[in-house]
């Protein structure tokens, strides 16, 4: 079974898939990516599906169910690089990511993690 | 009194071959009344006597009439292409019955008049086969119109560094939708602008299926990371919008293209200064 690398980056941990994902190895992601974010105390998680040709509603419920579990683990998530198709694709499916924030490639959505944590910081009672 | 049609068929070939100058110059005549005196116009000359010679090798079965079918159907896509009607078009071919059967009333034999019933039904399929190629090719031309008309009408223009816009212009369909929005995403990605603009000025009405299409763009684009306004909703069509009771849930939209192009500029960051002194305008004459 393939498993997809975790990197880390800072203070953010990046996942770049560039395999056709199998059930198992989409289970096995959500494990490690878990075990990562507690081990390295990530603010933030970049999955990078510039690669992806095709989403179903499997791999769709998997990134939101990451998304779910890293915001537990207070860190955001966010998707980058869907191509078109696949978001025309999802969009004609009917299904949404719920919850989970998107940008247009990684160098964005690193701005838009750092973005959202001077938010944070800004708000933050003293 | 029988004639067997083979003998009739000869008699007709014979006839065709005797007085070939003569039926080609009467076919010419009749094609011209018939088409309304402007066989040549626009280029579109018949070539009588290619075709004439043509039906004959067809007659005698040496190529099965393959040569024939060629030379009709580049008639019929001529014509087609400059502007003739389809009865203008089948009614050259029909000429050539009447051409023939002044022959054939000169000549007098039972076998002529026999021949000429098999001829006539000949030249009827030819008819129709030229009619048939000229309604193909006008659908080819209907349909390269339509997909240039849907080229032409959906283009994706850049307002500001990080911000496009589609003005969209004239009825929106599921076909329109989908090219405007494979256009829009592609240009999103390119060119890595995270704000778009849907302009709707142009759109002369909005229902519900309308709107769908438009919240599947907004969708999509939001699922790649880029947030759509719509803007150019005139005040008739936002009435329709509300008595139709379509939402637009959390999507901005805005009255006019300027407004919408100020919401995303702030959006992206861009700070606005206010001008000290109204501007006046001061026009100097040189030297």
């Amino acid at each position: 079974m393939d498993r997809v690398p975790v990197l880390k980056l800072g203070d953010i941990l990046i996942v770049s898939i560039q395999i056709d994902l199998q059930d198992q190895s989409v289970l096995a992601l959500q494990e490690d990516l878990a075990d990562k974010v507690v081990q390295t105390g990530a603010r933030g998680v970049i999955i990078d599906i510039t690669a992806v040709e095709i989403i179903d509603s499997f791999i769709g419920r998997m990134l939101s169910t990451i998304a779910s579990i890293t915001r537990l683990l207070d860190a955001e998530t966010v998707v980058v690089g869907m191509r078109p198709a696949v978001a025309i694709t999802l969009v004609e499916l009917g299904l949404s990511l719920g919850g989970v924030r998107t940008a247009l490639n990684l160098e964005k959505g690193v701005a838009l993690l750092n973005h959202l944590d001077g938010a944070r910081l800004a708000v933050a009672p003293r | 009194m029988t004639v067997p049609v083979d003998a009739g068929r000869r008699r007709i070939e014979e006839l065709l071959e005797e007085h070939e100058e003569q039926i080609l110059g009467r076919w010419f005549e009749i094609a011209g009344t018939m088409s309304g005196g402007h066989v040549d116009r626009g280029g579109a000359a018949v070539p009588f006597g290619e075709i004439y010679r043509a039906l004959r090798r067809s007659l005698t079965g040496s190529e099965g009439g393959s040569d024939l079918r060629g030379l009709l159907a580049e008639l019929s896509r001529s014509r087609a292409r400059h502007g003739f009607t389809p009865s203008e078009t089948a009614s050259v071919v029909f000429g050539l019955k009447e051409a023939v059967y002044e022959i054939v009333e000169a000549d007098g034999t039972p076998e002529a008049l026999r021949g000429f019933i098999w001829f006539s039904r000949l030249v009827d399929e030819h008819g129709l086969f030229t009619f048939e190629t000229y309604a193909a090719a006008r659908e080819r031309i209907i349909a390269d119109q339509a997909e240039q008309l849907l080229e032409l009408s959906t283009p994706v223009v850049k307002l500001w560094e990080g911000i496009v816009a589609v003005p969209l212009v004239g009825t929106l369909d599921s076909a329109r939708t989908q090219v405007v929005m494979e256009k829009l995403l592609q240009t999103l990605v390119e060119t890595g602008s995270e704000h778009a603009v849907i302009d709707i000025t142009g759109v002369p009405a909005v229902d519900t299926q309308v709107a769908q299409h438009l919240l599947k763009t907004v969708m999509a684009a939001r699922l790649m990371g880029a947030e759509c306004v719509i803007s150019g909703i005139r005040p008739q069509i936002a009435h329709t919008i509300v008595t139709l009771g379509i939402e637009f849930g959390d999507i901005v939209t805005k009255a006019s293209l300027a407004d919408a192009l100020v919401h995303a500029l702030r959006q992206s960051g861009v700070e606005f200064a206010e001008a000290r002194s109204p501007r006046i305008a001061v026009r100097t004459e040189a030297g």
